[in-house]
C-alpha cells in the first residue's frame, strides 16, 4: 500500500476529536509542559537535599600523583569530599561500561581524557560545592596523549589502558562482516571501481537538559531512590545492583521528564554513581547536575569513524559490490552502548537499499585520550555512519559514471518482490517498496525543474546543488537470541489494567525523552481495545511502577514496546470476549469485535461495550468457568526481527561563491515507517532529525588540539542550528507495513538524523561540481567549503 | 543582601547572596521550576524570562539586578485554567517535544506578538534565533506562533 499526503505547511485545524485509534491527536503530555509544570530531574527538591559538584581533569593524559582535599573539607557548607582513593576502599573506583569494558568512576591511577572525573564535593548548595572544587589540590604528572587516531597503534604510541592486565597497545577491537574473497572477486571483474576516504567526525547529542541525578538512600530501609536522566531506567537499576552491590529490589530508578536524550542518556555516567555514593556517605538526598561544558566534554559523543569506501559497478550503472575499511575512535574507555555481539552497532547495513552481489567491511577500533561514548546522537546503533558511507560513495559513483544520482539509485534498488531480503552482510530486511518513496520525493521536489534551474544558474556562475539520499534503517533491537546488553535481553514488558469503570492504565518499560509516548501508547492501546486515549493513563519511567525492559534508544520504542502494548491489549480483549460471551449468552465464536464492543453476529443490537465488560469483570455475578476476576494482563515482547524503515531525502542548497556560506534552501523528506500511529508526532520526529542533519553536515564537530584539549566545550564553540540555519521542512510519506510487527509499525525516531547528512553533503558537493570537487568532509563550514573550492579540501581530523 | 521584586504579579522578598543568578533564584529559592537552565553562556535561551516585559536570559542576570523590577515566568503566562494563545498554539501545532526549551521559547514568542501581532515567518525565526531547540526543527514553533497570531486576531 502506498499513500500520498500533500505536504502540509500552515494549516491550523483543531482536530483532537478522534475518539479511538490512530491519527493526529494532540499530546497528553503537553498541558503540564506548557505551564512550566513538567518535572525534570533538576526540578526535584527534597528536604535536606545537598548538592554535588565534580572536579575534572584539565589534562587529557596524566598520572594522578596526589589529591589534597583538606582545604575543601574545611570550606563553609561542605559536607563531604570524595576521591578515587576513597572509592577504591569501597570497591567502587571502577564500573563496567555497556560494552564490557571498565571505566573509572573517579580516577585513581591516571586521567585518560580531559574532563575525566577526579573527585567530588557534596555541600549545602550548588555554589558552595563549586567553590570547594577550587580548593582541591591535585598534583598531576602530565603524560603524552594519543589524540591523532591514525597514530594510536603506532609502535611508540603512549599506552592509555595500562589498567587492563597484559594490555600493551591501544587496540580496542577488530570486527569484520561480509565476505572478503567474494567481494574481491566482484571488484576484480567490475568495469568501474570508485574509492573515497570519508570521515564522519565526532559530534555530540547535546540535549538541552544536561545529565544529572538526585540520589536518596534510606539507610534504615536500605532503599535507594534515584531520580536520573536515563533513557533506560530498568537496565540502569540492574547495573547499579551489580556495580554497587545493592539488592535490586531495594533500588528504585525514576526517570522523570527528560529534556531530550538522543542517546546521550543511555550510558551510566560516573556522576550518577557519585550521587549515590554522596547520599550513602552523607545520609542525605544529594543532587548532581552537570553543566553544559561537562556535558560536552565528558558524556557520550557520537561517530568518530574514518572510513575508506569502495564501490564496484558496471559501466551502465549496476552496482556490484561495496567494501569499506574503518578506523574507529572509541576514546579512553569503550563506553559504546550497543548489543554485545555488535561492537560496531548495526554498521553492517552499509550495503544500503541496493541489490548487490558482494560486500565486506573490516574495522579496527582504538583507544585515544578522548571522552568515551560512541553510540549516541540518534544514530540507530551506527546506522548513521553506514548510511552516510553508502550514500556518499553512491554519489561518487554517479559522478564517475556521469549519471543522474536519482537514476543510479532507482536502477539498483532492492525490488518489492525480493522482500524479505537478506543482505550480503546478513541483515534480513522485513519489507520495503523503495521506488514509490523515491518518486514521491522527486515529485514534491520538482526534481526535473530543479535540475533545469541548476543548469541555468551554473551558466551564470551561481552555485546551486541538489543532493539525494535514500536510506534503509534497522531499528527495534532486538531479537533476544542474538541481542543483549551486558547479558540483558533486549525485550520489553508491558502491563495493561482496565479498571471497573472502563478506564485503563498501561505501564511501559520504555521512557520518553520528548517522543510523546504518553500519547502514542495510549493510541496503540485505544486502537486495540476501543477505550478512548483520554481514558488511558500511560505510566513509564519508574522501575517500581513498570515491568522490566531495556528502554528507549535506537528507535526501539514503537517496534518493541509498541508491539508489547498492542499484544497486551489483545490479551485483555481476548479475556473480555470470554466475559462478553457469558454476558450475551452466546459462544465466543458468535461474537464480532467492533471497535469498543462485542456484538452478536447477525444481531448488532445485542452488544456489550468494553466498559460494561470491565464492570462485569470486577463486579457481582458469575464469570465463565475458569475465568478469573479483573481485566488485566502483562506480557514481555521479544521481537522476531528488527524493523526496516526507509526514506528518500532531497536537499537543495545555494552557496555564496564570495563567502562559501551554504544555505539549505529546501529539504524534502519522504519517510516510510510502516503503519503511522500519530502523524503529527512522526512529522515532529522527522523535523528534529533533519535539523540534527544540518547541524552535523554544516556546523557541529567536537575537535581537540594536539594536547587533547576539547575545542567544543561550550555552545559558543559547538554550534547547533538555530531557526535561521534551517528551512521550512517539506515532508511526505509512503506506508509499507512491517510484516512481523503486530500493527505493522516501524521505528522512526532516528530516520531523519540518519538520512539527512548525506543528502546535504551530496547537495554541497553537487553545487561545487564546477570546481571539480568530488568529495568534501563534514562539517561543511564556510572555511572548509572555501578550501574545497580552491582544491584544498582536507579531512577535518 | 535583601531583594524585593514582583514575580508573576506577586511581590517577593528574600535574603540572597549577591552572586546568585536570577535563574537559580527563581528555581531554587522560589521553586518556580518552569524556567530551565541549559548552557551558562547565553546561547541556548531555555532560561528566558521577562524583566519589566523584556525577554532576558536569566542565567546571565543576577537576582540582585531584578531588585525593584517585575519578573514574569512561564508560570505567569496562563490566566488560571485558560492558556495564553501562545501556549495553545504550541499545543495545537506540536511546537514542543521534550518541553525543555519550551518555556523560554514561549516567553520570547509572547513578547514578539505583543510588539508585532502579525509577524512573518522570517520575523518569527529572527526572534527565536538566540535560542536552541534540539527536538522540533523549528518549523512547528513558527507554525505555533502563527496559530497564536491568527487566533488572537480572530478573537479581537
Amino acid at each position: 500500500m502506498t499513500t500520498v499526503e500533500e505536504p502540509k505547511t500552515t494549516t491550523f485545524d483543531d482536530n483532537d476529536q478522534k475518539p479511538v485509534g490512530f491519527g493526529r491527536m494532540l499530546r497528553k503530555e503537553d498541558p503540564r509542559l506548557l505551564r512550566g509544570r513538567g518535572r525534570f530531574t533538576d526540578d526535584v527538591q527534597l528536604p535536606g537535599m545537598l548538592h554535588l559538584a565534580i572536579l575534572r581533569s584539565p589534562f587529557a593524559h596524566a598520572r594522578v600523583v596526589s589529591v589534597d582535599t583538606s582545604a575543601a573539607e574545611a570550606a563553609p557548607g561542605v559536607k563531604a569530599v570524595v576521591t578515587g582513593e576513597t572509592l577504591k576502599g569501597l570497591g567502587l573506583a571502577w564500573m563496567p561500561t555497556l560494552s564490557n569494558d571498565v571505566q573509572a568512576v573517579l580516577a585513581t591511577d591516571k586521567v585518560r581524557f580531559q574532563g575525566q572525573e577526579v573527585a567530588f564535593v557534596v555541600a549545602e548548595d550548588r555554589y558552595a560545592a563549586r567553590d570547594a572544587l577550587e580548593l582541591i589540590d591535585v598534583e598531576y604528572e602530565v603524560l603524552d596523549p594519543v589524540i591523532d587516531v591514525r597514530q594510536a597503534l603506532a609502535p611508540d604510541a603512549p599506552l592509555i589502558r595500562d589498567d587492563l592486565e597484559g594490555k600493551a597497545d591501544n587496540h580496542c577491537f577488530d570486527w569484520e562482516t561480509g565476505d572478503a574473497d567474494e567481494t574481491e572477486a566482484v571488484f576484480a571483474r567490475a568495469d568501474v571501481v570508485v574509492q573515497q576516504d570519508i570521515v564522519y567526525p565526532r559530534v555530540h547529542p547535546a540535549p538541552m537538559e544536561t545529565c544529572g541525578a538526585v540520589a536518596d538512600f534510606d539507610a534504615v530501609e536500605g532503599k535507594l531512590k534515584l531520580w536520573s536522566t536515563t533513557q533506560a531506567p530498568h537496565a540502569h537499576r540492574t547495573l547499579y545492583a551489580i556495580v554497587a552491590g545493592l539488592p535490586e529490589h531495594k533500588i528504585q530508578v525514576i526517570a522523570p521528564d527528560i529534556g531530550g536524550g538522543f542517546g546521550n542518556k543511555v550510558p551510566i555516567y560516573p556522576g550518577y554513581v557519585c550521587a549515590i555514593v554522596g547520599s550513602i556517605v552523607t545520609g542525605k538526598p544529594v543532587k548532581w547536575m552537570e553543566d553544559r561544558s561537562e556535558n560536552l566534554i565528558s558524556t557520550g559523543f557520537a561517530r568518530d569513524y574514518i572510513m575508506r569506501g569502495e564501490i564496484a559497478a558496471t559501466r551502465d550503472g549496476k552496482i556490484l559490490g561495496i567494501r569499506t575499511n574503518v578506523l574507529a575512535d572509541h576514546g579512553a574507555f569503550n563506553g559504546t552502548a550497543a548489543p554485545v555481539k555488535y561492537p560496531a552497532g548495526f554498521f553492517g547495513v552499509f550495503t544500503g537499499s541496493y541489490d548487490i552481489e558482494a560486500a565486506y567491511c573490516k574495522m579496527t577500533a582504538v583507544y585515544t585520550n578522548k571522552a568515551p561514548g560512541g553510540v549516541a546522537y540518534a544514530c540507530s546503533f551506527r546506522i548513521t555512519e553506514a548510511v552516510y558511507l553508502v550514500e556518499r560513495i553512491v554519489d561518487c559513483l554517479a559522478a564517475e559514471l556521469d549519471m543522474d544520482p536519482a537514476e543510479l539509485r532507482l536502477k539498483n534498488f532492492i525490488q518489492p518482490d525480493q522482500f524479505p531480503y537478506t543482505t550480503k552482510t546478513g541483515w534480513v530486511y522485513d519489507s520495503g517498496n523503495y521506488e514509490p518513496t523515491m518518486r514521491l520525493a522527486m515529485d514534491i521536489a520538482g526534481y526535473a525543474d530543479l535540475r533545469r534551474e541548476q543548469e541555468e544558474k551554473r551558466a551564470r556562475g551561481e552555485l546551486m546543488g541538489i543532493g539525494i539520499s535514500f536510506f534503509t534503517e534497522a531499528v527495534g533491537a532486538g531479537p533476544r537470541k542474538n541481542m543483549d546488553i551486558l547479558g540483558l535481553g533486549m525485550a520489553d514488558g508491558c502491563e495493561l489494567r482496565v479498571h471497573p469503570t472502563g478506564k485503563a492504565v498501561v505501564r511501559l518499560s520504555v521512557k520518553t525523552q520528548g517522543q510523546g509516548h504518553e500519547t502514542t501508547f495510549a493510541q496503540i492501546v485505544a486502537e486495540e481495545i476501543g477505550i478512548p486515549p483520554a481514558d488511558i493513563e500511560v505510566v513509564h519511567g519508574d522501575t517500581d511502577q513498570t515491568p522490566f525492559g531495556l528502554g528507549t534508544y535506537g528507535s526501539r520504542s514503537t517496534p518493541v514496546s509498541g508491539a508489547a502494548a498492542a499484544l497486551v491489549a489483545r490479551k485483555v480483549r481476548d479475556k473480555a470476549q470470554l466475559i462478553a460471551s457469558a454476558m450475551l449468552e452466546v459462544t465466543v465464536a458468535d461474537l464480532d469485535w467492533v471497535k469498543g464492543s462485542f456484538q452478536v453476529k447477525g444481531d448488532p443490537a445485542k452488544a456489550v461495550t468494553i466498559q460494561q465488560i470491565a464492570m462485569r469483570a470486577h463486579g457481582a455475578g458469575d464469570l465463565p468457568e475458569g475465568v478469573e476476576g479483573g481485566l488485566e494482563a502483562q506480557i514481555c515482547y521479544n521481537p522476531s526481527n528488527l524493523t526496516y524503515p526507509h526514506g528518500a531525502y532531497i536537499c537543495v542548497v545555494d552557496i555564496d561563491p564570495g563567502t562559501a556560506q551554504v544555505k539549505v534552501r529546501r529539504f524534502i523528506a519522504v519517510d516510510d515507517c510502516g503503519t503511522r500511529i500519530n502523524p503529527m508526532i512522526i512529522e515532529g520526529q522527522i523535523h528534529g532529525g533533519l535539523t540534527d542533519g544540518v547541524g552535523m553536515a554544516l556546523m557541529e564537530m567536537i575537535s581537540f588540539d594536539e594536547d587533547g584539549n576539547c575545542l567544543g566545550a561550550s555552545l559558543m564553540d559547538y554550534l547547533i542550528p538555530t531557526a535561521l540555519e534551517v528551512p521550512d521542512w517539506e515532508t511526505g510519506y509512503t506506508v509499507t507495513p512491517s510484516p512481523h510487527h503486530p500493527i505493522g509499525a516501524k521505528g522512526v525516531g532516528e530516520s531523519a538524523t540518519v538520512g539527512s547528512p548525506p543528502a546535504i553533503v551530496n547537495a554541497v558537493v553537487d553545487a561545487l561540481k564546477p570546481y571539480g570537487v568530488r568529495h568534501a568532509d563534514m562539517p561543511l563550514t564556510p572555511s572548509r567549503v572555501w578550501d574545497a573550492m580552491r582544491g584544498r579540501a582536507t579531512p577535518p581530523i | 543582601m535583601q531583594v524585593t521584586m514582583t514575580v508573576n504579579d506577586v511581590e517577593v522578598t528574600a535574603e540572597i547572596e549577591g552572586r546568585l543568578l536570577l535563574v537559580h533564584f527563581l528555581r531554587d529559592t522560589l521553586s518556580l521550576t518552569g524556567t530551565h537552565w541549559g548552557c551558562d553562556t547565553s546561547n541556548c535561551g531555555t532560561c528566558v524570562v521577562w524583566l519589566d516585559g523584556e525577554p532576558v536570559k536569566s542565567c546571565t542576570v543576577l537576582a540582585a539586578m531584578a531588585d525593584g523590577h517585575a519578573v514574569r515566568t512561564v508560570e505567569g503566562l496562563a490566566r488560571g485554567a485558560e492558556l495564553d494563545p501562545i501556549q495553545e498554539g504550541f499545543m495545537q501545532c506540536h511546537g514542543l517535544q521534550c518541553g525543555f526549551c519550551t518555556p523560554g521559547m514561549m516567553m520570547t514568542c509572547r513578547a514578539l506578538l505583543d510588539k508585532n501581532p502579525d509577524p512573518t515567518d522570517a520575523e518569527i525565526r529572527e526572534a527565536i534565533s538566540g535560542q536552541i531547540c534540539r527536538c522540533t526543527g523549528y518549523s512547528t514553533i513558527v507554525r505555533s506562533v502563527r496559530w497564536a497570531s491568527v487566533h488572537e486576531a480572530a478573537n479581537k
